[in-house]
């Protein structure tokens, strides 16, 4: 019987490969995308995980949003079981999410999921990020890739901002305020531009929850998934870049093939990705907003923070010391502009700037399909160290106050600590890690000529 | 009935038991060979079910609303995908053959079709005779239809006119009323007390509402010239919305003991910007710019307090203009 | 003989000596006096004026440990009362006689409304106390949170405006209202764990520590689980 059904098995695959060549002409295709190889390296799944949160991101939100009401238009009152809310004035907004939580069976597990899915989505683009760039893998013929995934990541910043935004609840509320001041601190024009976006002077027309919603739901999403399909594209007709071990060369690509060996690896992943933030959906509370209670204009609360993409960004603007830059009666330059543009601007610039400089800096515009280990670029590895060592610093600054909370240092003398901190860190960590690559390169180095000595081997036959 | 049964035994049971011998003429193998793993099908197999039942709960778990729901439903589907994760990772690292191919990655240039694409694009446009003007021309339509496409976009919001900045819903005799609606007495306005204050029938959703009103020791105030006559008693009032980054500022600082604690000032909470209420709404400490907006006050003839007028200066945070002019009602 | 009689009797005397009743007077000289001077009149640049300060006021700062004080800039936290709770009380009653103040309020938060006392909570105390009331910053002085905080303390601090906290009379808030707030607070110190492990109630720094520290190690673990490490 178990022969039988082996061969029925091959027969239906046999008619099923024939159904789509006869209808498609993709046998060719197909025969050669099934064995492509992928180079087999833990760090290059970090995309991967970036992709799976993105794909769950998608099918949960979906859901959300048969159950979101995008409106704020009026105020409705409050009438189910969490005792708290009842009796309170809300808008539609705030209360559709409230019912989804805490009446809508399996509502909350979905909403927690796409929540945390938001989060890690970010998280793993960033790691993701920091392995291309300490590995040099953005240079020729993979910049294009590079700009593509640094544009993606901007959209998703925005993304969960207004994804988190669009609750209406009391720390969103505070923080689009911000993000309003934000806009309205570009130089000139920002007051022109806050009021198109937001219609009206904060906090704006009720015409200002439909375009963020649409924005989230449907712009952001189109956006980024056309993004991400040309960036898969990219790296599928180039190819994966790969480590030098003992076949690999920048001409031949070692690897495992899709079928059958990466298909059911990379599945396994993905399957992974979604257990960790289907249980942490169900298991680790996030954005209650029900105990945060909706926002008024007239309300605020101690300890708001921005979700910890942002965490940055309210570093920065707690940083500045206070003044406003004006010429005559003219604002300049107010003051959230240094912390809300400025600040990611500059990090962007560097980012987006950087195959360029690089380029400018080696003198190396050529082809590389092989990938550096970070002690073999020492300068890249500096820099990237003392930029990530900048952001990080300043991301540790604006969660001085719960510090302050919890371990009881003073919250004024954290500040004025940051703001030496925030130049001598950086510097440091340039010397410092310049130094370990250096280290670390004549280590291998001597290690190499004392085996030679050993092995008593010719120079000429030294393994690379 | 048994061809149906074979059939779905086809595509569902894995290659259980060893290989039968061929039936077809061998061929070149493709996909490199390797001896079966029993041990990781059986683990891999076990993982799937496992899997299976996880997820299965999931409906029951939900038809029969099991307290807590959330947290069990999430352990149904996320064992169910942990598992089918461990499950494939078993049968990719150990079930099937890990190959290791080598393939030439493709050439950096096609250099003799980028040619062609070259030269086919130059003789294209090699029999238009004036092809600067005509390109030039072409250029102007598509640039002035995007102009066109874009300036619906005006509408969005009132891009030019800069007075809804400066509108406010104080005017000049309005009535301070609290959450409730009750109108504020000066004499119920105690020292060390912390009071937020509304215009009366006026929307309390615009930046421009909310105010802060406190009362200071007369002795201890230091405003500005022209605002003297704003406090009376003592009592001033401020806009609750910081002039940093739009926050409403609900934390009133006020010593118990005043020599060695730190003076009474009004924080917000978002980036601690910490302004004075007795010097005008100066920023004692923060990121803040710019002076807390002041609302003159004065006291009527049944004791209710009113605005004596708008704001000293633009509320909320700061822009190109936001020195430029007063509010206006 | 004489000798050992004369013991017996001194020692027989000596459990009586401590069932006097406790002298407020003498427990303020002991821990008081030195800072906030006799009558309570205050001492320049040490303590504070307690004339009026009244028995609620008196009792908040002794109940939870505030006073006395180690240093007099330091802000007053939370710290193991040092008098028996007879001993407290003489000391409240002596300092509330050096003028009239607020009583020792009688807080009733089972006649309260959880939902009006989440919306007075947040008009007025959140934004020091943070909305769950898990404490937070102002600039000069930690705020604490109000996990431990017992009914008739939370009374006595809205009445006193301990340290910086500003006050509530009567006037701004009722003793019906306050007692919704109290009523909120108890709930607070439970807040609601629909969702699962609440990780602190205080929003986005202790779910970005989740994201990195859980999830994202996690992940990268599979990750290593799955791909290679490359070799030297």
């Amino acid at each position: 019987m178990v022969g039988r059904a082996q061969q029925e098995a091959d027969a239906v695959i046999r008619k099923l490969v024939r159904l789509v060549d006869e209808r498609t002409a993709s046998a060719p295709f197909l025969k050669k995308a099934l064995r492509y190889v992928f180079p087999d390296h833990w760090s290059f799944l970090l995309g991967e995980v970036a992709l799976y949160s993105f794909v769950l991101l998608v099918a949960t939100g979906i859901y959300l949003t048969l159950f979101f009401d995008p409106s704020v238009a009026t105020q409705v009152v409050y009438h189910g079981s969490y005792e708290p809310l009842r009796g309170q004035e809300m808008t539609p907004a705030y209360k559709s999410v409230v019912d989804l939580s805490l009446h809508v069976k399996a509502g909350l597990l979905i909403r927690q999921t796409h929540h945390w899915a938001a989060d890690v989505f970010i998280a793993a683009i960033v790691l993701h990020l920091l392995r291309i760039f300490f590995t040099g893998a953005f240079r020729k013929p993979r910049d294009l890739t590079y700009y593509l995934g640094l544009t993606m990541l901007t959209f998703a910043l925005l993304e969960g901002y207004v994804g988190y935004s669009l609750a209406d609840d009391l720390l969103s509320g505070m923080g689009l305020a911000i993000g309003y001041s934000v806009a309205m601190s570009i130089p000139f024009v920002g007051a022109n531009l806050a009021a198109l976006v937001w219609g009206a002077p904060f906090p704006g027309t009720p015409a200002f929850w439909s375009r963020m919603y649409i924005a989230h739901v449907f712009i952001f999403p189109i956006l980024i998934g056309t993004l991400l399909a040309a960036h898969l594209l990219l790296v599928a007709l180039r190819h994966h870049t790969q480590f030098k071990r003992e076949r690999e060369s920048e001409r031949t690509v070692v690897g495992i093939p899709m079928i059958p060996g990466y298909a059911p690896r990379s599945l396994g992943l993905m399957f992974a990705v979604f257990g960790v933030l289907f249980l942490l959906g169900g298991l680790v509370q996030i954005n209650p907003v029900w105990l945060w209670g909706p926002y008024h204009v007239a309300a605020s609360t101690n300890g708001a923070q921005p979700d910890w993409y942002l965490g940055w960004l309210i570093g920065a603007l707690r940083l500045m010391p206070g003044f406003d830059v004006t010429v005559g009666d003219y604002t300049l330059v107010p003051n959230p502009f240094w912390g809300g543009v400025l600040v990611p601007l500059v990090v962007f610039a560097i980012l987006f700037l950087w195959p360029w400089l690089e380029r400018k800096a080696t003198n190396d515009h050529g082809f590389h399909n092989l990938l550096d280990r970070p002690r073999d670029a020492p300068w890249r590895t500096a820099f990237g160290f003392a930029l990530l060592t900048w952001v990080f610093v300043v991301f540790l600054a604006g969660s001085a106050d719960r510090v302050y909370v919890t371990f009881g240092i003073s919250y004024e003398s954290q500040i004025w600590a940051y703001r030496v901190l925030v130049w001598i860190l950086p510097l440091l960590a340039l010397v410092v890690a310049h130094r370990v690559c250096v280290e670390l390169q004549r280590g291998e180095e001597v290690k190499r000529l004392r085996c030679e000595v050993l092995a008593k081997r010719p120079a000429a036959s030294r393994s690379p | 009935m048994r061809r149906l049964r074979d059939w779905l035994l086809a595509l569902v049971v894995p290659r259980l038991g060893k290989r039968p011998p061929r039936r077809s003429p061998p061929r070149r193998r493709i996909v490199e060979g390797r001896e079966p793993n029993e041990r990781a099908e059986l683990a891999a197999t076990l993982l799937f079910l496992g899997s299976a039942a996880s997820a299965l709960a999931f409906p029951f778990l939900y038809a029969f609303d099991v307290h807590p729901l959330t947290q069990l439903l999430g352990l149904s589907l996320g064992l169910a995908c942990v598992l089918l994760a461990a499950a494939l990772i078993v049968v990719g690292r150990g079930v099937v053959v890990t190959e290791e191919l080598a393939e030439p990655y493709p050439p950096p240039a096609h250099e003799p079709e980028q040619e062609d694409i070259a030269q086919l694009a130059e003789e294209s446009g090699d029999s238009i005779s004036r092809k600067r003007f005509l390109v030039l021309a072409g250029g102007a339509a598509v640039g002035s239809l995007g102009i066109a496409l874009v300036t619906p976009a005006a509408s969005l919001g009132p891009v030019l006119d800069m007075d809804p900045f400066f509108r406010t819903t104080w005017r000049r005799g309005r009535r301070l009323v609290d959450e409730r609606g009750t109108p504020l007495r000066a004499g119920a306005i105690e020292e060390k007390v912390f009071y937020t204050a509304y215009p009366e029938h006026a929307d309390r959703e615009e930046i421009g509402s909310p105010l802060i009103v406190v009362r200071l020791d007369p002795a201890e105030l230091k405003l500005p010239g022209e605002r003297q006559g704003w406090a009376p008693q003592g009592i001033v009032a401020y806009s609750k919305i910081c002039t940093h980054a739009g926050c409403a500022i609900s934390l009133y600082r006020v010593p118990t003991f005043a020599p060695v604690e730190p003076k009474p000032a009004l924080v917000c909470p978002c980036h601690y910007s910490t302004f004075d209420p007795a010097a005008g709404g100066s920023v004692l400490f923060g990121p803040a710019g710019r002076p807390l907006p002041q609302l003159p006050l004065m006291i009527d003839a049944s004791g209710e307090l009113r605005a004596g007028g708008n704001y000293s200066g633009a509320v909320g945070p700061s822009w190109w203009g936001v020195r430029n002019r007063k509010p206006t009602p | 003989m004489k000798r050992a009689a004369l013991i017996v009797a001194l020692l027989a005397l000596a459990p009586t000596a401590s069932a006097q009743p406790p002298s407020g007077a003498g427990l303020y000289a002991e821990n008081c006096l030195s800072c906030h001077g006799a009558n309570g009149v205050g001492v320049p640049q040490m303590g504070s004026l307690l004339r009026g300060v009244g028995a609620g006021t008196a009792d908040f700062y002794l109940r939870t440990g505030y006073m006395p004080l180690s240093s007099p800039g330091e802000q007053p936290y939370r710290k193991r009362v040092l008098f028996d709770e007879r001993d407290l009380q003489a000391l409240v009653r002596y300092v509330a006689s050096f003028g009239a103040g607020p009583p020792i309020p009688q807080p009733h938060p089972e006649q309260g409304d959880v939902s009006e006392g989440m919306q007075l909570f947040t008009e007025h105390c959140a934004g020091c106390h943070q909305v769950v009331a898990r404490g937070g910053v102002a600039p000069g002085a930690r705020v604490p949170a109000l996990t431990r905080a017992a009914p008739v303390e939370i009374a006595e601090a809205v009445r006193a405006g301990p340290y910086v906290m500003p006050r509530f009379t009567n006037a701004t808030l009722s003793d019906a209202q306050l007692n919704s707030i109290i009523r909120y607070v108890d709930y607070a110190k439970h807040p609601s764990e629909a969702g699962g492990w609440g990780i602190g109630f205080v929003g986005p720094v202790p779910e970005g520590m989740v994201t990195w520290l859980i999830a994202a190690a996690a992940l990268v673990g599979v990750c290593t689980a799955v791909g290679r490490r490359v070799r030297g």
